[in-house]
C-alpha cells in the first residue's frame, strides 16, 4: 500500500515532472492581463464585484482547474477568470463533458471538482453530469450563470429555472440573491460538496449579482444549523461488529465505493490481513484492496466472479463497508446472502437498513470505523477469539479455481474484445488510470484489468452514463498530468462525448481512448440476444458495416493521433505505440466481435444463486454449511441450464 | 398514521426541498402545516404521513439529509396537542339556525360569520372532533369548507426547537 500512498501525494496538478500536460497547465497559466491584487489578509474585507468575488472564493477553497463554457450571463465570471493565476479555466465543447471532467479530476484526486456553465441550455447540460455525481457520491461544485434577479420567473431568455430541476439530484444548491453571500455560499458550496457523504453542489448567480459591487473576506462564516456528518462511530456498535466477527466461521468484507472516499485502503488491507477475511470489491470500489492480493475473491454483483458472489451468497456475516446494497449487486433482494447477519458501516444513516436491514448498524467515516475496527478485533483475539477459517478459503479458492474470470475467443476469428482490455490493462499496468464508459466494454474494464490502487479506476456506476469516458480521463488527466490515463470507450459511448478531443488536443491532456469497436450497442445487443429472441432492434450502429465514421480519421481531424487494430497479433504493438505518443492524445479503433458477451452474469431479477458462469455453466450450490463440508463440495457445472432467466 | 415535527430553516425553497423529496421517494403527505416558530430562522413544518414503521425511518432520515432541515421529532399522539382548524360555511336560514348554533355550541365551536341563508363556523380540535362536528353539520347543507395542515407539540414543559441553532 504504500505505493498508492506515494502516488496519491504526487497527485496534486503540476507540481511533479515536465509532462506535456503540465508544460501547457504552466504555460496557460500565465497571465495575459494585469496581476490581479494579491489576497489580503484573512478577514480584511476589500471591494469587488460579485464576479471577483467569486473567483477569489474559488482561489481561497484551493481550485486549481475549473472545466466551462461561457455564456451571456456566466460572462461577468469569465472576466476577472483570465486574470486568474491560480485557477486555471479549460473551455470544453459542451457542458455534459464539463460536469463529467469535473467528476473525473475528482474520482482520481480527491479533491472536489469545478464545473462553469451559463444559465439555460448550459446549464440543463449539466443535469446528466449531475446526477451522475449525485449517485457516484462525488464531489463536484458547479456554478451557472443566472438570468438578472429582476428577470427570474419571466420566462426571460435563457432562463432555466436550475435550482428546481437539480434538487432531487444535487446534494444541495444554491441561489444567490446578495452579491454579499458569494464567498459564504462557495465555502459552503466546498464544504458540503467535500464533507459527510460526498455529493454535487450547484450555485447558481444571477447576472447583476455578478456585477454588482460587494465586499470580499475570507474566510467566511460558514452557516448549516442542519448539516452535522457523523464521523466517529459508535463503540458500542464497533465491539458488536468485532465480536461477530470473532464468531463467524464464513465472513465476507463487501466494500464499496465509501472506503475510497475515506481514503481507507490502507485500513481496510490491515483489516483484510488481521483477520483473514475474503475481501470483494464492487464496481465503484475496484481499487480501494489490490487485485493482486490473495484475500481478494473479485467483483459481486451482476457481472461479479463466481467466487465473488458464491462467497456473499453463502457467507454468515456480511462486513458492509461504505457500500449501498445496490440491486446491481444483490440480484433479487429477498434471496441475497440468506444466512448472512450484516454488519452495514457507512457514513450515510439513511443508507443502513434501506434495502438489507442491518443487523449492526455503524455510522460514520469508514477510516475511522476501520481503525478502531482493527483495534476491537485484536482485543478479540487477545481474548483467544480467532475463528479459523480454513475450511470457508478451502471453499473459496474451488469456486475461484473452478470459475476463474475468463472468456472465450470468438469462432468467426475476430478480436475478442476481452483480450483487447486485458492486454492495455497488462502493459499500461497498475499506476495507469483508467476510466470507461458504460456497457459491456465497463464490465470487461472492471473485470479483466487488474487494479492496485485507490482511484485509478474511474466509471459512471450509479447512472450508468454513456459517454463518461473520454470527458472524464480527460479531467483526470488534469488531475495527474504525469500519469497515463486510459478511456475504455464502447463505439456507441464514444460517440455522444469525442468532441472533447478537441479540448484535450488543445489543452494538452494527452488520453488514450480505447475504442472497443464492436459496431453495435454491445450491452444492449447481448440482452436483446439473451431475452429479447435474438431480435436486434437499433443496435447496429454502423461502424463496422460502414465505417461510419471512421474512427482514426476522426481522431486525426480533432488533433490526435488515430490508430486502428483489427487482428491478435497486432494488439501488443498498437498499445505500445500508443503509449509512446505524450503529445497529443491517442484513438485505438480496436474493431473486435460483435458477439462476445460479458459473463458471469446474474440474469436481471434474477437471484445471485443463479449467477451463470459463462452461457449454460450455471456453479449449483448445496445447502450444506460449507465450512463443515469438503473442501471442494458445493460445485457442479450444469451445462444442462442454457437459459438465463429473468424478467425486467 | 405518524406525525413529525420538523424544524427548517426559514430560507427560500425549503417547503420544496421537503416535499419533492416526499414525492421522489414516494411516500404520501396527508397533512402538512408549516409557519413560523419563536425564532425567526426557524420555521416549523408539521408533517402527516401514513407509512409503517420501516419506511418512516427511511423518511426520516432522507428528511434529516436536506441541508436546511435542522431537527425532526416524531410526535406521538398520546403526548402531544394535535389540533386541526377548520373553517366551514353551512346553510341555516331562519328556520334552522338555532339548530345549527346549537350545534356549533356543543362543539365548542365558534359563528365567525353570518348571513340570511349561512352562517360560517370555526372549530379547532382533533381530526376526530371536526369529523364529528362535519357529521352533525353536513344534514344542513354545507356550502363550503376549509381545513388547515394539523399542528402539534409535544406535551410537557420540554421543548424541541430550544438549541435547534448553532
Amino acid at each position: 500500500m504504500t505505493s498508492a500512498t506515494s502516488r496519491s501525494e504526487s497527485g496534486s496538478a503540476g507540481d511533479t515532472g515536465a509532462t506535456d500536460a503540465s508544460e501547457a497547465s504552466r504555460k496557460s497559466a500565465q497571465p495575459n492581463g494585469p496581476r490581479p491584487k494579491p489576497t489580503p489578509p484573512a478577514g480584511t474585507p476589500v471591494r469587488v464585484t460579485g464576479a471577483q468575488s467569486l473567483v477569489r472564493a474559488l482561489e481561497a477553497v484551493g481550485s486549481e482547474v475549473v472545466f466551462g463554457i461561457p455564456g451571456g450571463t456566466i460572462l461577468p465570471a469569465y472576466d476577472p477568470l483570465l486574470d486568474s493565476t491560480k485557477v486555471r479555466h479549460v473551455l470544453v465543447r459542451h457542458e455534459q463533458a464539463a460536469g463529467h471532467a469535473a467528476t473525473g479530476y475528482a474520482q482520481a484526486t480527491g479533491k472536489v471538482g469545478v464545473c462553469m456553465a451559463t444559465s439555460g441550455p448550459g446549464a440543463t447540460n449539466l443535469v446528466t453530469p449531475l446526477a451522475d455525481a449525485n449517485m457516484d457520491s462525488v464531489p463536484l461544485v458547479a456554478i451557472t450563470g443566472q438570468q438578472t434577479r429582476a428577470l427570474i420567473g419571466t420566462d426571460a431568455f435563457q432562463e432555466a429555472d436550475i435550482c428546481g430541476i437539480t434538487m432531487p439530484i444535487t446534494k444541495h444548491n444554491f441561489l444567490v440573491t446578495d452579491p454579499a453571500d458569494i464567498p459564504r455560499v462557495i465555502a459552503e458550496a466546498f464544504h458540503l460538496a467535500s464533507t459527510g457523504r460526498p455529493g454535487p453542489v450547484l450555485v447558481d448567480i444571477p447576472k447583476d449579482v455578478l456585477q454588482e459591487n460587494t465586499s470580499f473576506a475570507w474566510p467566511p462564516e460558514m452557516t448549516l444549523p442542519g448539516y452535522r456528518p457523523t464521523l466517529r462511530p459508535h463503540g458500542k456498535q464497533v465491539r458488536e461488529a468485532a465480536r461477530l466477527i470473532s464468531q463467524s466461521r464464513r465472513p465476507v468484507l463487501y466494500v464499496g465505493g465509501g472506503v475510497l472516499k475515506a481514503e481507507a485502503s490502507e485500513e481496510l488491507a490491515e483489516l483484510a490481513e488481521l483477520t483473514g477475511i475474503p475481501v470483494a470489491t464492487t464496481l465503484m470500489a475496484r481499487g480501494a484492496f489490490p487485485d493482486s492480493h490473495d484475500h481478494h475473491v473479485g467483483m459481486p454483483g451482476m457481472h461479479g466472479t463466481v467466487s465473488a458472489v458464491a462467497a456473499m451468497q453463502r457467507a454468515d456475516l456480511l462486513l458492509a463497508l461504505g457500500a449501498r446494497f445496490d440491486d446491481r449487486v444483490t440480484g433479487r433482494l429477498d434471496s441475497f446472502a440468506p444466512e448472512a447477519t450484516v454488519v452495514h458501516a457507512d457514513i450515510d444513516p439513511a443508507e443502513i437498513s434501506k434495502n438489507r436491514k442491518a443487523d449492526v448498524p455503524i455510522v460514520g467515516d469508514c477510516k475511522e470505523i476501520l481503525r478502531e475496527l482493527i483495534e476491537a478485533v485484536k482485543f478479540e483475539h487477545d481474548r483467544g477469539d480467532r475463528p479459523d477459517l480454513t475450511a470457508w478459503w478451502t471453499q473459496i479458492n474451488s469456486w475461484r479455481d473452478t470459475f476463474p474470470a475468463g472468456y472465450e475467443w470468438p469462432d468467426d476469428g475476430a478480436l475478442a474484445p476481452q483480450y483487447v482490455i486485458e492486454r492495455i490493462g497488462a502493459l499500461a499496468g497498475p499506476d495507469a488510470y483508467y476510466t470507461a464508459g458504460v456497457g459491456q466494454h465497463q464490465m470487461w474494464a472492471a473485470q479483466f484489468i487488474k487494479y492496485d490502487h485507490p482511484r485509478s479506476w474511474i466509471n459512471s456506476g450509479g447512472l450508468g452514463t454513456m459517454g463518461f469516458a473520454v470527458p472524464a480521463a480527460m479531467g483526470a488527466q488534469f488531475g495527474h498530468p504525469e500519469s497515463q490515463v486510459w478511456a475504455i470507450d464502447g463505439d456507441g459511448c464514444f460517440q455522444m462525448t469525442n468532441q472533447e478531443l478537441a479540448t484535450c488536443a488543445l489543452e494538452g491532456a494527452p488520453i488514450k481512448v480505447a475504442v472497443i469497436n464492436n459496431g453495435n450497442l454491445g450491452m444492449v445487443r447481448q440482452w436483446q440476444n439473451l431475452f429479447y429472441a435474438e431480435r436486434y432492434s437499433n443496435t447496429d450502429l454502423g461502424t463496422h458495416k460502414h465505417r461510419i465514421p471512421d474512427f482514426a480519421l476522426l481522431a486525426e481531424s480533432l488533433g490526435c493521433a488515430g490508430l486502428r487494430c483489427e487482428t491478435a497479433d497486432e494488439v501488443d504493438d498498437v498499445i505500445k505505440q500508443a503509449m509512446a505518443i505524450d503529445d497529443r492524445p491517442v484513438v485505438i479503433d480496436f474493431v473486435v466481435g460483435k458477439d462476445a458477451q460479458v459473463w458471469p452474469m446474474v440474469g436481471p431479477g434474477a437471484s445471485n444463486d443463479e449467477v451463470m458462469a459463462a452461457r449454460g455453466i450455471r456453479p449449483l450450490f448445496d445447502d450444506d454449511d460449507v465450512a463443515d463440508g469438503p473442501a471442494s463440495g458445493g460445485i457442479v457445472a450444469d451445462r444442462a441450464v442454457t437459459d438465463v432467466r429473468g424478467e425486467q | 398514521m405518524h406525525t413529525l415535527s420538523v424544524l427548517v430553516e426559514n430560507v427560500p425553497g425549503v417547503l420544496a426541498r421537503v416535499s419533492g423529496l416526499f414525492s421522489r421517494r414516494g411516500f404520501n403527505i396527508e397533512s402538512l402545516a408549516v409557519g413560523p416558530t419563536e425564532n425567526p430562522e426557524v420555521s416549523r413544518m408539521t408533517i402527516v404521513v401514513a407509512v409503517e414503521e420501516q419506511p418512516l425511518e427511511q423518511v426520516t432520515k432522507q428528511l434529516n439529509k436536506l441541508v436546511n432541515v435542522i431537527k425532526i421529532v416524531e410526535l406521538d399522539p398520546a403526548s402531544s396537542v394535535q389540533r386541526d382548524l377548520l373553517l366551514v360555511k353551512v346553510r341555516a336560514d331562519a328556520t334552522v339556525r338555532s339548530q345549527v348554533l346549537e350545534t356549533v355550541e356543543m362543539f365548542r365551536a365558534k359563528v365567525v360569520d353570518v348571513s340570511p341563508e349561512a352562517v360560517t363556523v370555526e372549530a379547532t380540535g382533533t381530526h376526530d372532533k371536526l369529523n364529528a362536528l362535519m357529521r352533525m353539520l353536513e344534514p344542513y347543507g354545507v356550502r363550503e369548507l376549509v381545513k388547515s395542515g394539523m399542528v402539534a407539540l409535544g406535551r410537557g414543559a420540554r421543548s424541541i426547537t430550544a438549541n435547534s441553532t448553532r
